[in-house]
């Protein structure tokens, strides 16, 4: 990595940048991107770069063939992936083995390794290119495309890409109030999940009182399931932080922070390397660019703790207090940080920036509905064919992402429900499937568009288990400090416990929904306001399944404990025995190619054997002797 | 990293200085302690608190309100099973009672010999290959219930 | 000034007030059981909730903390705000079911039934003590910790804190133990007998004595009518 010097003016930056985006034109021949974010690195990714740096080296190729080292892609479920250019080589699922002969065929011998290239789950077709992978077909990588351009580490690469062009574009181009003016024409909503719209809280900032302000960027990206923010983070920290300067100057602050959550190790190093970067290349600090422009950026971590999402909380917890919501009005935008004004944007929305300057306030009102425009990053996971990071422009519908995107539901299984917005969105059945996704359709809907995290669920999943899963992570997070939210979700969570596990009983439903409403409405902070919504939208469409519980003691999807009994299915046992070597306590008899016997009473309900059994024999039935107490 | 191990208050006061006694930078602290010591112990607490010059009772209200902190020893080794949605569509749970009945210890406790720590996180942004489980800072992904065994025997020397 | 609306009279606050400070001041009543004038308004029991906005935007805030604004409309005593109340009540009193002033609010306000598992935990972590002691008494002898249903006020470590003076001033505070309900059916929950008792001072006086303008229904010196 080449050592930054400072950039003194406007002209000495556009030099730069011209001179990296000839770098990039005139690469060597062949460069292979491969996919290294947290997943992939725990795919081992690690290890297959290394191997393909040995590779290159045994065939000395290193000037002909560059190895760029990306973040996220975004197609998790083909990790680890190489993409080789400029012809556009996709192969996915790569062990170190395969190095080698990538190296040898592919790029000496221009030959396509077919058993590397993507599969169609369902068509068993192969695609050679990224953009014949179905994946990619329907969605606009807008934000989180170029995390395949770029080395996240290297703020030349940023700039061979084009980036900070738009910096440049404000200082000389736009008025602070243009920028203002052009983040509000293109229509752009917080992308945290309450869907605020950028430039009036710009605007508000901007317009409070004072000399002091300050911009935050919300990277506590706490919804279970969500990890969106994590990616662009990761993959191109640099993108995040141009808009953070762009913001800045145009609400008039000198001082900022990227609160990052503990939880994303390498979101954190990524973005503390490109603010010491910038600051090195005079991006950053005092007088930038000589334009007398001032702007500090310190980096914040999160210490494990969902609430501090919340605006004010994260507030508290940048000033060393404990991260307890406040009343608002006043509102950060007048009395934030240290009661300074402060806007506070979410990753995603700061990415968005520096686009909007780019191609203008129209492009991006041209992509999107009457009411959200632009696109957003879902992260699909669950039970899903292509898991991975889509972002696709709004008013797509569900059906859309969850089948053409992301290739329908494994194992033949039946979709049943898709969770979205986290802990304070709710589950949307097949019914809906045809809805588009906005803001205002999703929040009809009794769920949220919420950070972007989209859970699929099948017929083995258990919507009683789902509420009570959620209730349980609610009742931890909350802060504590409305009796409301605090007993409210520890009190629902009780009697969804009961329910899942036998002891429900008649008007459990209905206290259930009186206590979700008195929670919604009496408690001060989001978290609260939105705690009822997982079970008011499991009740509201999948109530027959609460009842099963309550009346029948039955849990249709077999997950609950103690309303199910594994059970070998005689005529599809072969005897292998795989089950009675898992099982922890000794509960299965059966010699070998006999057909095996679960004892009942010394079952555990661990499910290991389930697990094990490779001939779908054991299956999880209905507990039919129920102890209620 | 046991609770026996002596603290160095020298060391706590470097931290502090090194955040320039800025109350405001308590949690940044309180982490750079844990790094250390890999919990807080209560003497720490209280220097911190004699230092920053912040009230000892609000130093704990940050310490316990956080999860990324312990006010107890941890283990040397430490196995986190990631509870988060997509993980628990994907059946966490039962793969949290399979290490629990592996380790003979509940979730956020220590086993007695010192060795093992049970914890959880609600997510780590790693849905794609889950279920995840962390084991001293590796990442262990597409976690079954009869890969625990094995998954524990690598740290178990 | 700042002019605004409670339940359809024209109200003047003073900057800096609160909604709750506002409504005293014109006799309106609203109940409170964290609020305490001495000390910082926290929004914990959530007993003050007010309803506030109009038409679509209605919805319901702490009035403790609220800050008074112009042309805000404010309604204090709407259907969801008592339902709110109620069950906010129901939820206390299945925390701390002796506690003789949650005991009060329910038969104030129509609780009748406790449908949660009754915790006999006493606190319901409303903070009186912990703002009494450190805003006060100067002591910071007592905070809150952990957080979520674990959530809990104690000393540093659990022990006998160096802070602490002594001074009862927590005790004096607390709405959950100070008083403890006299009634003869104390043991259960919710007994509503106040309801159906007679003042001791009617035997010795021609009208009630009572300052509580409660009508004896604070229990403290009711017996069984004979």
């Amino acid at each position: 990595m080449k050592r930054m010097k400072k950039i003194k003016t406007i002209a000495e930056l556009k030099q730069i940048i011209e001179e990296q985006e000839l770098s990039r034109k005139n690469e060597p021949m062949k460069v292979i991107t491969v996919s290294s974010g947290t997943c992939g690195q725990a795919r081992g990714s690690l290890k297959v770069i290394d191997a393909l740096k040995r590779a290159i080296k045994a065939e000395g190729l290193e000037e002909k063939v560059k190895l760029r080292i990306t973040g996220c892609h975004g197609f998790c479920e083909a990790e680890p992936n190489i993409i080789i250019y400029p012809d556009g080589i996709f192969y996915q699922k790569l062990t170190p083995a395969d190095a080698q002969t990538i190296i040898k065929e592919t790029i000496l011998e221009g030959k396509i390794i077919e058993k590397l290239l993507y599969k169609d789950q369902q068509t068993g077709k192969r695609a050679v290119k990224e953009d014949e992978i179905p994946f990619y077909k329907k969605q606009k990588r807008i934000v989180l495309g170029d995390n395949v351009l770029l080395d996240p580490t290297s703020l030349q690469d940023y700039f061979s890409i084009g980036g900070f062009r738009s910096l440049i574009k404000t200082l000389t181009e736009l008025t602070p109030d243009e920028i203002i003016q052009t983040i509000k024409k293109s229509g752009l909503r917080g992308r945290g999940g309450a869907g605020f719209p950028t430039g009036v809280k710009w605007e508000a900032t901007r317009r409070s009182p004072g000399d002091i302000k300050y911009v935050i960027c919300n990277g506590d990206e706490g919804d279970p399931g969500a990890y969106m923010d994590r990616s662009v983070l990761e993959g191109n920290p640099y993108r995040v932080l141009e808009g953070m300067i762009i913001g800045a100057l145009a609400i008039g602050a000198k001082d900022g922070y990227v609160y990052v959550r503990d939880e994303y190790p390498l979101a954190v190093r990524h973005v503390t390397l490109a603010i010491d970067q910038l600051y090195k290349a005079g991006l950053l600090g005092k007088n930038i660019l000589g334009t007398g422009l001032t702007f500090d950026l310190h980096i914040a971590k999160g210490a494990g703790a969902f609430v501090c999402g919340e605006e004010t909380a994260l507030i508290a917890s940048i000033e060393g207090r404990v991260g307890e919501p406040r009343q608002r009005p006043p509102f950060p935008s007048v009395k934030g940080l240290w009661g300074k004004p402060t806007s506070i944007n979410n990753v995603e929305t700061w990415a968005n920036i520096p686009l909007i300057i780019k191609h203008g306030a129209d492009w991006l009102a041209s992509i999107g509905t009457k009411g959200s425009k632009g696109t957003k990053i879902f992260s699909l996971v669950g039970k899903i064919n292509n898991t991975g990071l889509v972002e696709v422009p709004m008013g797509i519908t569900l059906k859309e992402i969850i089948y053409d995107i992301g290739g329908g539901i494994p194992e033949g299984k039946e979709f049943k429900a898709v969770q979205t917005g986290g802990p304070s969105g709710g589950c949307l059945p097949a019914s809906l499937l045809n809805l588009p996704i906005d803001y205002e359709s999703l929040t009809g809907a009794g769920s949220i568009m919420g950070s972007g995290g989209m859970i699929v669920m099948d017929e083995k999943t258990c919507m009683v288990d789902v509420a009570r899963y959620f209730l349980n992570f609610l009742r931890d997070e909350s802060c504590g400090k409305c009796i409301s939210c605090r007993e409210g979700t520890q009190r629902m969570w009780e009697i969804v416990k009961d329910i899942s596990e036998g002891k429900g009983k008649k008007g459990d439903l209905e206290l259930l929904e009186e206590l979700a409403i008195a929670t919604k409405e009496a408690s001060m902070c989001g978290l609260g306001q939105t705690a009822a919504n997982p079970i008011l939208s499991t009740l509201r469409y999948f109530r027959d399944e609460f009842e099963a519980h309550i009346y029948e003691k039955r849990c249709p999807a077999g997950v609950c404990k103690k309303l199910i009994r594994y059970v070998v299915i005689a005529e599809k046992c072969t005897g292998c025995q795989s089950c009675k070597k898992a099982c922890p306590s000794g509960a299965i008899q059966g010699t070998l190619k006999d057909v095996h016997l679960i004892d009942q009473t010394k079952c555990i309900k661990c499910g290991a054997c389930l697990e094990a059994c490779q001939f779908e024999a054991i299956e999880a039935q209905r507990e039919v002797a129920i102890l209620v107490e | 990293m046991s609770a026996n191990q002596t603290l160095n208050l020298d060391k706590i006061q470097e931290i502090i200085e090194r955040h320039s006694r800025n109350k405001s930078k308590l949690i940044a602290i309180l982490q750079d302690i844990q790094a250390v010591y890999h919990y807080l112990p209560a003497d720490a607490l209280k220097t911190a608190s004699r230092l920053l010059k912040i009230p000892l009772i609000d130093v704990i209200s940050v310490a316990t309100f956080y999860r990324a902190f312990s006010l107890n020893p941890r283990g040397r080794h430490v196995a986190t099973v990631c509870l988060g949605t997509a993980c628990h569509v994907r059946g966490a749970p039962k793969i949290l009672e399979e290490f629990e009945r592996q380790l003979q210890i509940k979730k956020g406790e220590t086993s007695e010999d010192g060795e093992w720590s049970l914890e959880s996180v609600a997510c780590l942004g790693c849905c794609a290959i889950g279920p995840v489980v962390v084991v001293d800072g590796d990442y262990h992904a597409h976690t079954t219930i009869r890969k625990v065994p094995n998954i524990l025997k690598k740290y178990r020397k | 000034m700042i002019t605004m609306k409670m339940n359809g009279l024209e109200v003047k606050a003073e900057e800096g007030w609160t909604v709750l400070e506002t409504a005293k001041f014109y006799g309106l009543e609203i109940p409170t059981l964290c609020h305490h004038e001495g000390l910082t308004p926290y929004g914990a029991c959530r007993l003050c909730l007010v309803e506030i906005g109009e038409g679509a935007k209605v919805k319901l805030v702490s009035s403790c903390t609220y800050p008074a604004e112009e042309g805000l409309v404010v309604h204090t005593d709407t259907k969801r705000v008592i339902q709110a109340r109620r069950m906010m009540i129901e939820l206390m009193l299945s925390v701390a079911p002796y506690s003789k002033t949650i005991q009060d609010l329910a038969s104030k306000f129509g609780v009748t039934r406790m449908r949660f598992k009754i915790r006999n935990e006493e606190c319901i972590l409303c903070g009186l003590c912990v703002r009494m002691c450190a805003e006060q008494m100067d002591g910071k002898a007592i905070g809150f910790q952990n957080r979520g249903y674990q959530r809990k006020i104690s000393t540093p470590f659990d022990i006998r804190s160096e802070e602490c003076r002594l001074c009862g001033a927590c005790m004096y505070i607390c709405p959950a133990i100070q008083l403890r309900c006299q009634g003869p059916q104390a043991e259960t929950a919710i007994c509503n007998a106040c309801l159906t008792m007679d003042p001791t001072c009617l035997d010795y006086y021609d009208e009630l004595q009572c300052w509580m303008y409660d009508a004896g229904r604070c229990g403290t010196c009711v017996r069984e009518k004979k």
